[in-house]
């Protein structure tokens, strides 16, 4: 039992001191943004305010939340869409192969590895020859596209793990290929799913080469972009940035405290596999 | 039992959609990526002019003369590998500690994942500023915190330093902990979902068995891990080639391009010096490099399925 | 599962968001799409300050307020080359006069001439003639110069220069001989710096280059006239290298904004840096001429160190009458005395209300309409874009390696392959 409490508390100790470690650039962050901009400079950077200033958070929001819905307009369609395409395909990879599948799946993975900022010139233009350069639609589909690597390979690799003798015995039982994904594998998927979110939802939330480049009009540009443009083309105003920064990156940590329960609950230990 | 042909055609049907936008967007577009690697567009009148100029290997063969671009390559190699085993190793661990839902377990959870919610411009810009080593009589960020508790030894030049070992640039040391620091929690996440479908009986019996915690580990839980960390691998090489925008306001090029790494150079290549095919070129060779490390990867673990 | 219908929800809120997208394409009047990196602080509102001008002349036209920031316009130049190259030009956009306005985009033909709306709206003899050279190939003007900096301008704390007694030096001995007893004589770094991003370094080696070659020999590099030979070429790289060793140690750490705030807090004496510098000290406090002082970099007091910002008018731009209107505005003295002492910089022209602007710009002022205008590399004017990238690249590996010769022989092959 003293061991037990010894382990606990070593445990404790270091997940404390991990914490501390992720939350030093967080501090650095906040106290920032809570100065004026004179107030700003490397001699100080640990320092705390000395008067708190709200300056950089009002003029943030305020050139921050045009933009703001557009940045949810895009995200989400693209998170969904990619999340469940990525997950059929990795269903359809993993238990469904059929000949020559593993090559397609290295060709797809493959795919996640292309150098955006060269691709951009061709990818203008095609957008623009499909009539959806310049809009939120043609982005989301940018994101889907290119997420779609990643997801599929993040539920193949999560689905591997499921034994393919449950997939024969529901075929047995004269089940398809959608219902097998539906009821068994869907309601398995959750963490995974979780992950995909988490991952998807960040990255394109956070994406800035694209938006700024597939956007011209500023109606249709995502947060991010407003949220570079908080900088000037000289003088960074660091309280305002950091400040903004703290702003834009709040829909996605309320996602992760949201999706996060579903991970820790761990809502299906053990069930199926074994 | 025997697919039948229907299933297979729905199976085909599934991926259909995907394969075909990844072969317009993806192998299309590296197509003509190529395409222009071996062209002479470098001005942007020949760009729009589009005469196709063929030069052979002559963008390839000046890339590889030119020493910003070898350093680039070792930059890249090194970066790459202490990032990917870095954050797998804290990942692990931390999804470990995490996993049998300690208390307060949810709050560590979140404050791991926190960073990579945050624009890697200004992530880079606090980095920049903790790793800015200052001078000696005015130190600043963490050599001003080891002078207050008394380590000066322990100082030193962090990412301006420009003394390299094996080609391995030391200024990197403070780029592949910011690196780390943003993309650990994302391991950590990764493996706590696999670990979720981990049978607790069999760890329990092995346990009954008197295994020992690192036997459990290293016999039963990593090899049931190992699709997921492979995943995690091949995400992590992913961010690694992807990492500009951090280095870019972290660190950019460094003193004599100590922290350089191709995509910069590429997109200053492109967009600042108007060298398509030079930064295309760039986009090839990373390609390639890429295709080296996966392929045999893939071959493998697909051998074993 | 109430997870399932969730997700089921969702997925088809988000195809009901994206149709009501796509057919949320409105008709409007006629509109103007101006394209800029003017998103922060002065510059901005000066911006601001323009349209309001602009509305109030053409209510009838709606602005578009494309802007794209980010270090000095790098992301805003990627982004604008793509959309040229994809054929979708805003109708205006903001350009460095000189070669990046003219390699780039006029010779290879996306630019319209306006040469006769200038004449026509009877301002052209108002502008320096110098800097519509610069915006001018084979005769005919392709864009209306809106501002100036000055690039060759050195700031200096006074207090440390009285408590030194130093008299701000004027030429290149005195300067190193001041950074000299500086260091001798104190712990305050002579010189500071900020090269994190390479343009800083290339920035104090363009103003030495100038120094030792003269206006004249310095402007006749970009037209062949002088050579990169020239022993003044090589010398530029020897007086840098020595003047290297009074920055400080850390200076690959910080920005220019960083090194800037070194000379305010008394940790250096020096900073040379683009006039923009001196609106960034005042939003800090400091008073022109009281807390800090500025004279031309040593060494280069005939000659002004110019980036401009330029607007012109795109071929196929989708709204010209917009555009036309927009370049009028910025043309007219009134456009120019309003954007120019909100932004902290001179106008183009050289008929500006003097009493608008502060002693700096008004002491810039003078200079800019006497001496010999030369070209910034740096700032995107003297020559072409591939030029630029090589020589930041020359300066930063030089910094470090201090190998005088081989930065010279880079320096031939890059004139070479891209003058």
């Amino acid at each position: 039992m003293n061991n037990n409490q010894q382990n606990s508390k070593t445990k404790y100790l270091i997940l404390i001191l991990s914490a501390v470690f992720f939350l030093i650039p967080m501090y650095v962050l906040l106290v920032t943004s809570f100065k004026d901009f004179d107030q700003v400079s490397l001699t100080t950077m640990w320092n705390l305010p000395t008067t708190f200033s709200l300056a950089g958070f009002t003029t943030a929001l305020k050139k921050l939340a045009p933009n703001l819905m557009n940045s949810f307009y895009l995200v989400i369609p693209a998170t969904l869409l990619s999340a469940i395409m990525g997950s059929l395909n990795g269903y359809v990879l993993s238990h469904w192969k059929f000949k020559g599948a593993d090559t397609l799946f290295a060709l797809m993975l493959f795919g996640m590895f292309i150098p955006y900022q060269s691709i951009l010139f061709p990818l203008v233009q095609f957008l623009q020859s499909i009539g959806l350069y310049g809009s939120i639609p043609g982005l989301i589909l940018v994101h889907v596209i290119y997420g779609l690597p990643i997801t599929t390979l993040m539920f193949r690799n999560y689905y591997t793990e499921v034994p393919t003798a449950l997939t024969e015995a529901a075929r047995v039982d004269g089940a398809g290929i959608f219902s097998i994904y539906r009821y068994i594998f869907l309601p398995i998927s959750i963490p995974s799913f979780v992950v995909v979110f988490i991952w998807q939802f960040t990255n394109i939330w956070n994406e800035f080469l694209f938006a700024v480049t597939l956007t011209s009009r500023p109606a249709n540009q995502p947060i991010t972009v407003a949220l570079t443009n908080l900088a000037g083309s000289q003088v960074v105003h660091w309280n305002i940035q950091m400040s903004g920064a703290i702003i834009t990156a709040l829909p996605t940590l309320i996602v992760y405290v949201i999706f996060g329960k579903y991970f820790i609950k761990g809502l299906l230990s053990g069930s199926v596999k074994g | 039992m025997k697919k039948t042909a229907k299933e297979k055609l729905i199976s085909f049907a599934i991926l259909s959609p995907s394969l075909l936008f990844i072969g317009i967007f993806v192998y299309g577009f590296i197509g003509r990526t190529a395409q222009i690697s071996f062209l002479n567009w470098n001005t942007f009148s020949r760009l729009l002019q589009g005469e196709k100029n063929y030069v052979g290997l002559k963008n390839y063969i000046e890339l590889f003369q030119n020493p910003r671009f070898q350093t680039d390559l070792w930059n890249t190699l090194y970066f790459t590998l202490f990032f990917i085993i870095a954050c797998l190793a804290i990942g692990i661990f931390l999804s470990l500690l995490l996993n049998n839902k300690p208390k307060y377990g949810y709050l560590f959870q979140n404050i791991y994942l926190f960073p990579m919610a945050i624009s890697f411009v200004v992530t880079g810009t606090v980095w920049r500023w903790i790793f800015s080593p200052g001078t000696p009589g005015d130190p600043y960020g963490v050599n001003l915190l080891l002078s207050r508790i008394g380590l000066t030894s322990f100082q030193w030049k962090w990412f301006t330093s420009t003394e390299s070992f094996l080609f391995f640039n030391i200024a990197l040391i403070p780029v592949i902990i910011a690196a780390v620091w943003q993309f650990s929690g994302y391991t950590m996440a990764m493996w706590l979902a696999g670990l979720r479908g981990i049978d607790e009986q069999l760890i329990e019996a092995a346990k009954i068995d008197g295994a020992s915690n690192w036997q459990i580990f290293s016999k039963i839980i990593f090899p049931i891990q190992k699709p997921i960390t492979l995943s995690a691998i091949i995400v992590l090489a992913h961010v690694s080639l992807k990492a500009f925008a951090l280095i870019y306001s972290m660190t950019g090029s460094g003193p004599n391009n100590v922290t350089d790494i191709p995509a910069v150079y590429m997109f200053e290549s492109t967009f600042r010096a108007n060298r398509y095919s030079t930064g295309s070129s760039i986009a090839i060779i990373l390609l390639m490099m890429v295709g080296l490390l996966i392929i045999p990867y893939l071959i493998n673990s697909f051998k074993e399925d | 599962m109430s997870l399932k219908s969730k997700f089921s929800i969702a997925l088809l809120l988000s195809f009901v968001l994206i149709f009501s997208m796509v057919t949320l394409a409105a008709a409007q009047d006629t509109k103007v799409e101006i394209f800029s990196w003017w998103t922060g602080g002065g510059e901005e509102e000066g911006l601001q300050a323009l349209f309001e001008v602009f509305k109030e002349q053409n209510p009838n036209i709606e602005i578009i307020n494309a802007t794209v920031a980010g270090g000095a316009g790098s992301n805003a130049k990627a982004v604008l080359k793509t959309r040229m190259v994809g054929g979708n030009p805003p109708d205006s956009f903001q350009v460095h006069g000189g070669a990046e306005l003219i390699d780039t985009y006029v010779k290879t033909g996306m630019m319209q001439p306006i040469t006769g709306l200038l004449e026509e709206w009877g301002v052209r003899n108002n502008f320096n003639q110098q800097i519509l050279d610069m915006v001018s190939h084979e005769g005919e003007i392709y864009a209306v110069p809106v501002n100036v900096h000055r690039g060759n301008v050195a700031f200096f704390n006074k207090a440390i220069l009285e408590e030194h007694n130093i008299t701000p030096p004027t030429n290149i001995y005195t300067f190193i001989n001041a950074l000299k007893k500086i260091s001798e004589e104190s712990d305050v770094s002579p010189l500071a710096l900020g090269d994190k991003n390479k343009w800083t370094a290339g920035h104090i080696f363009e103003t030495i280059l100038v120094g030792t070659l003269g206006p004249v020999k310095y402007n006749g590099l970009w037209n062949g006239s002088t050579s990169f030979d020239e022993p003044g070429v090589r010398e530029s790289l020897v007086v840098f290298k020595e003047i290297m060793n009074y920055v400080n140690e850390d200076h690959a750490a910080l920005t220019w904004q960083d090194a800037a705030q070194r000379v305010l807090n008394s940790e250096a004496a020096f900073t040379i840096m683009g006039d923009w510098a001196e609106g960034y000290f005042k939003t800090l406090g400091w008073t022109p001429n009281k807390d800090f002082g500025w004279v031309s970099v040593p060494g280069t007091r005939g000659s002004f160190m110019v980036i401009t910002d330029t607007f012109g008018l795109p071929e196929g731009a989708p709204h010209p009458e917009g555009a036309k209107a927009w370049l009028k505005l910025i043309a007219s003295k009134k456009g120019q005395d309003t954007f120019n002492p909100i932004k902290g910089s001179i106008p183009a022209r050289i008929d500006a209300d003097k009493d608008k602007y502060d002693p700096y710009l008004t002491d810039s002022m003078h200079d800019f309409a006497t001496v010999t205008l030369t070209p910034s590399i740096v700032h995107g004017s003297a020559a072409p874009e591939g030029f630029v990238t090589a020589l930041n690249d020359i300066i930063n590996q030089f910094v470090t390696t201090g190998e005088v010769d081989n930065a010279h022989q880079r320096l031939i092959e890059a004139a070479n392959e891209y003058l």
